[in-house]
């Protein structure tokens, strides 16, 4: 078997950004079955694409644009209703430890 | 301290809420301390199926401002996913755009304090969605608020090209005025329409060679005032670290500092277990934005006189101090109201005066914008040049100024009817002069005598004039005919 297209650490290192909680047994079947998909996937690399545009999107339209026009919003009744954890106004998520809002 | 010498290096990401009505993708209603959660739809919640549409007028808004600030504007560009995990962030990524941003290449003209201005260059200008609002409180849990989720923000760049706190602190003003000339944004730092992280470092000369000091990110700056001090503050805390550890910049040893707003100092942030890994892709559920010639030149038609430039009209062709030029273009409305006036015949700095030192006061009582208060520019150039013929004082002016705003009379007829015309009339006034000599024989002499005594002594015989014509003598002519009868 030609070698694997990601390695362990790689695995546990997305599992990790997505949030995923894996055995050990998971990690060693995904490190396998995600290899399979790159090794498949690396078929394109026999296409000389070097003449070719990069694809933003697959349908051959643009410019979909809207009215800045106000919609009826949920209100928070509806939008709290399928929470997981609400107390009727907010999402409840497990207390946030550290101040790092993303951008 | 050493013979070293440094220069603050200092680039800014700003990111700037956009005004528009309605969210980036959604038709959700940007609103301000709403109920939490109400504010939200299927879009901005992020749940299976829902699909984003872009706002017109917020892409409109980010292309307008982009060639307001010079910008090169894509012909082509599209949205892409930035992935991270974070409550306030529903979908867990965030539509940006990475690699072909509506606006790039551009700059911005910044005042500085000796009157020159200075070009600081913009690397790019993209248009994102905001994320929502964890409301921390006690207990095992943070409450999560997502009517922000969405928000259209406008982020932009700029090339590390301000040396000194005060030069942050005028890139920060002059983008607000400009922002809200354009009308794209409300621009409120309190309420967080602009929000402004600067990148620091230094450049420190030393022995013949300069050393550049690990770059930081400053967060949590909610007014100019927080954004000049961290600036100022930072470059002494790296300078100070510079002499203690040596450290220099490398790649990876970037740090992010909050600022703290109470004791003003910036404190290091803990640091991430790992290197952020966006994870950027093009979004499939958006097609690409195409700017053509025609719609470029729609969006171009919206350009107005900018600020800096206005500002630098009024004091070339109107002879208005900096300062004063300044303050009347820190509002797109009350710098066209001025100037709408004095383009009728008025005196720009009697304007001016009225404008700035009564009208901003009433307005910001009544709780609008100058331009708002209903006197026309007509009337208002009416008022000026009556108060500059000396028909009535400085003071009355004030008091007419008032009245204008519930009467729709001319200032001369609303002077009339409050008895605050001055007198005029030299052979009157004459009268009244010499009684006042008659009767204060000893300060007539002391202002003849020169010397000490004949200032003051002048001015009580002005002030024995003004109070008989009951504040009504016009006090030029009073000077003039003092100054002729006792040949001072």
């Amino acid at each position: 078997m030609a070698q694997n297209k990601i390695d362990i650490e790689q695995v546990k290192q997305v599992a990790k950004l997505a949030r995923l909680d894996l055995t050990e047994a998971e990690i060693s079947q995904f490190t396998t079955q995600l290899g399979a998909i790159l090794e498949y996937v690396e078929k394109l690399n026999q296409l000389d694409t070097s003449k070719v545009e990069p694809l933003a999107h697959c349908l051959p339209i643009n410019n979909c644009l809207r009215a800045d026009e106000v919609k009826e919003s949920l209100g928070t009744d509806k939008t709290v209703t399928n929470a997981p954890q609400t107390d009727g106004r907010f999402f409840l998520v497990p207390r946030i430890l550290e101040e790092s809002g993303g951008f | 301290m050493t013979d070293s010498d440094y220069k603050i290096i200092v680039g800014l990401e700003i990111h700037v809420q956009l005004a528009t009505r309605t969210k980036m993708f959604c038709g959700c209603e940007l609103a301000f301390a709403e109920d939490p959660n109400s504010r939200v739809c299927p879009t901005c919640l992020g749940l299976p199926g829902a699909l984003p549409v872009m706002n017109a007028q917020a892409v409109e808004f980010a292309i307008l401002t982009a060639t307001a600030l010079n910008c090169k504007i894509a012909e082509f560009t599209k949205w892409d996913r930035k992935s991270y995990y974070y409550p306030d962030l529903p979908k867990n990524y965030q539509i940006s755009q990475y690699d072909l941003p509506i606006g790039s290449n551009g700059f911005i003209e910044i005042p500085l304090s000796d009157g020159q201005t200075k070009k600081i260059r913009i690397l790019r200008v993209h248009l994102e969605e905001d994320a929502g609002k964890n409301v921390h409180t006690s207990g095992n849990f943070s409450q999560v608020d997502l009517n922000r989720a969405g928000t259209p923000l406008l982020e932009i760049v700029t090339e590390p090209d301000m040396n000194s706190a005060e030069e942050v602190r005028a890139l920060a003003i002059e983008l607000q005025r400009i922002v809200r000339f354009l009308g794209v944004s409300q621009a409120d730092m309190q309420k967080g329409h602009m929000r402004f992280e600067p990148n620091v470092n230094l450049h420190i000369e030393r022995g013949g060679s300069t050393s550049k000091t690990p770059i930081t990110e400053v967060k949590n700056l909610n007014s100019f005032k927080a954004l000049e001090k961290s600036v100022a503050f930072e470059a002494v805390r790296q300078f100070d670290e510079f002499l203690d550890t040596g450290i220099c910049l490398q790649s990876g040893n970037k740090k992010t500092f909050g600022w703290d707003d109470v004791k003003e100092v910036t404190v290091l942030q803990r640091e991430k277990e790992e290197a952020h890994d966006y994870r950027y892709f093009p979004d499939p559920d958006l097609v690409p934005v195409v700017v053509n010639e025609e719609w470029l030149e729609r969006i171009k038609t919206k350009l107005c006189e900018l600020p800096l430039k206005m500002q630098s009209r009024f004091i070339s062709e109107y002879g208005l101090s900096d300062y004063d030029a300044g303050v009347l273009t820190t509002d797109k409305e009350m710098a066209k109201y001025f100037d709408d006036t004095v383009k009728t015949g008025a005196d720009a700095k009697r304007v001016c005066n009225l404008i700035t030192q009564t009208g901003i006061k009433i307005a910001n009582e009544k709780g609008c914008g100058v331009a708002q208060l209903g006197i026309e520019p007509t009337r208002l150039a009416a008022l000026a040049k009556i108060t500059d013929d000396g028909k009535i004082s400085a003071t009355a002016a004030v008091t007419v100024f008032e009245k204008m705003l519930e009467s729709k009379d001319s200032p001369d007829k609303i002077a009339q009817q409050l008895d605050l015309l001055q007198r005029s009339d030299e052979g009157e006034l004459e009268k009244i002069v010499d009684e006042v000599i008659t009767a204060n024989a000893q300060a007539v002499e002391d202002v003849k005598s020169g010397g000490k005594k004949s200032k003051k002594a002048h001015g009580f015989l002005m002030g024995q004039v003004m109070q008989k014509s009951k504040g009504k003598a016009n006090p030029q002519i009073v000077a003039k005919i003092l100054g002729s009868k006792l040949g001072s």
